[in-house]
């Protein structure tokens, strides 16, 4: 088949079912800017991920007076105990793991603690005592915190060794679930799309059964029978696709860059180069997901 | 041309077979009559040699493609070598009388040139010339069947098969049709047409074979419609 002519039916094909072809539009459109949305997610939470790994340290958090019992047997921890904590993290043994570390006094952690709780009603009742003296230790490999949790743990004086991570872990996990849930409405909205392509491709292909008929009837090739179906399936595909690409990438610098970023300073988001990683991806998944539906939906036109 | 063995077709869900244990040959050139009443299997003998179904048994061999064994992918190029047209004509009724016949060509791929030339030759053949731009609704229907015949032989097929062509048709508008397939056989076409029409096969006195409840029950050579109705 000639490609004038075949663009003349495909064209014919989109006038004829323009309201089913805006249904393609639209349900493409909706699915995959959510699909986009989904793995903006996804590339969020991992840069996230990365951001806050490499911060997280290992605190070793000295007795207080107010510490329990249990742990705590002797109260405040004496001043050997910090030499002792100090001797050992210079010690061979640990040293080629350590990147650095720093001692946080009360005084220290107190400033601290009342910047972090500025305007809350717990920063006018803590006093400086009460907050645990801690060594703050980097690891060049965050993932090797068992190693200070098992030489310190033992340690009179030490009250508690407490890899940061294990807070981030929660907090990754809860976003984690919420990524994965749209991940799945996503598939759903993607396996609702395809059968609407397909439904549509199916009525389109009832509506020109005659054309079909003649054309089976004088010898066209399966190929140039289905290709402007496909075609048709396509094109209404690629449209949504690209609109969704377009809502995606005004998403980032709209809502992320313009709005997020504004607010939470301190926070590293997706960027408009994240969205155009993003961006190929919907539009291939647009196109590959209309080529199967109507190449499927027009499937049964072709038996002879 | 077209060589039938022993074929019998058996569809689905009747008891009774519409084609038993046929067997016909019929020679490049030849102008056949299929005759028989209602249900005699005429149609179904056609399908078979479009290759449009395949016998439950036996062998079909059209223009030396053994069509029982043709895959799939094969059957648009063989009907391609074929022209078919029907009892309701089967025109597109949006597009004109040449656009329904280059719409053919186009779908096989023709070049442009090809079907601006052969389109207004073919119609003028079939005595159309000045009806091009017409809807198919704007013609009698001796004039579509006109146009379905154009569409059939355009391509310049070897065989067409016409299956009770001027089955809607009073009898002098029929006749037109019928001089039309002549001359069709005449430029070496071979020609195979259904018909319930008397008339007409009693007055071209050409090869007839009557059907009887999916069996040859008569194969004349120059022969009338028969007794039987
Ligand atoms: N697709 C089908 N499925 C089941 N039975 C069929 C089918 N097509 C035809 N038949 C049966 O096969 C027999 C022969 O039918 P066929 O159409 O070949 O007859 P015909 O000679 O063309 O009749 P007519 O002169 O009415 O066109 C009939 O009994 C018919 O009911
Ligand atoms: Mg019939």
């Amino acid at each position: 088949m000639r490609f004038g002519f075949m663009l003349s039916e495909v064209t014919e094909g989109l006038r004829r079912n323009l309201a089913m072809v805006v249904s393609i539009i639209l349900v493409t459109f909706i699915s995959l800017t959510f699909v986009g949305t989904a793995s903006l997610l996804q590339m969020q939470i991992g840069q996230m991920k990365n951001y806050w790994y490499d911060r997280a340290q290992v605190a070793i958090y000295l007795c207080t007076d107010v510490s329990p019992e249990a742990t705590c047997p002797r109260g405040e921890a004496a001043e050997d105990v910090k030499l002792q904590v100090q001797e050992r993290l210079d010690s061979p043994t640990l040293v080629p793991f350590i990147e650095k570390y720093y001692f946080e006094d009360h005084d220290q952690a107190f400033a601290n603690f009342q910047e972090q709780f500025a305007g809350n009603a717990v920063a006018q009742y803590v006093k400086p005592e009460q907050l645990n003296e801690t060594f703050w230790v980097n690891l060049y490999d965050p993932n090797q915190s068992p190693i200070l949790t098992e030489s310190f743990a033992g340690l009179a004086g030490v009250e508690e060794v407490k890899d940061q991570r294990s807070y981030l872990d929660q907090i990754f996990l809860i976003l984690n679930i919420a990524s994965l849930a749209a991940v799945s409405i996503a598939a759903l909205m993607l396996v609702s799309s395809a059968l609407l392509i397909s439904t549509t491709i199916r009525l389109s292909a009832f509506s020109r059964r005659r054309e079909l008929g003649i054309m089976r009837l004088v010898g066209a090739s399966n190929f140039s029978i289905q290709l402007p179906f496909i075609l048709e399936g396509v094109v209404a595909a690629l449209i949504g696709s690209v609109l969704a690409g377009v809502t995606v990438l005004a998403l980032i610098e709209f809502f992320v860059q313009g709005f997020l970023a504004e607010s939470l300073p301190f926070t590293s988001f997706v960027g408009l180069s994240d969205g155009m990683l993003v961006v190929p991806l919907l539009i291939a998944v647009g196109i590959v997901l209309a080529a199967a539906a109507s190449g499927l939906a027009i499937r049964r036109y072709l038996k002879i | 041309m077209i060589s039938i063995q022993n074929v019998t077709k058996k569809y689905k869900g009747t008891p009774r077979p519409a084609l038993d244990q046929v067997s016909l040959e019929i020679e490049k050139g030849d102008f056949v009559f299929l005759v028989g009443a209602s249900g005699s299997g005429k149609s179904s003998l056609m399908r078979l040699m479009l290759r449009e179904d395949v016998p439950s048994s036996g062998s079909v061999h059209v223009l030396g493609e053994n069509l029982v064994g043709l895959p799939a992918r094969k059957v648009p190029f063989f009907r391609r070598r074929l022209g078919v047209v029907f009892q309701d004509f089967r025109l597109l009724p949006n597009k004109t009388v040449s656009q329904n016949v280059a719409f053919s060509l186009q779908v096989i791929g023709k070049s442009e040139g090809f079907i601006q030339e052969a389109v207004p030759d073919v119609l003028r053949l079939v005595g159309l010339g000045e009806k091009g731009d017409r809807l198919p609704s704007e013609l009698s229907g001796g004039e579509q069947q006109r146009v379905a015949l154009a569409r059939a032989i355009v391509n310049k097929p070897a065989i067409l098969l016409a299956d009770e062509p001027t089955g809607n048709l009073d009898p002098t508008t029929s006749e037109g049709i019928m001089s039309l397939l002549n001359t069709i056989n005449l430029g070496g076409t071979t020609v195979v047409m259904a018909t319930h029409e008397r008339g007409i096969v009693d007055q071209m006195k050409k090869r007839v074979v009557e059907l009887s409840h999916g069996q040859i029950v008569r194969d004349q050579v120059a022969g009338g419609y028969g007794v039987r109705d």
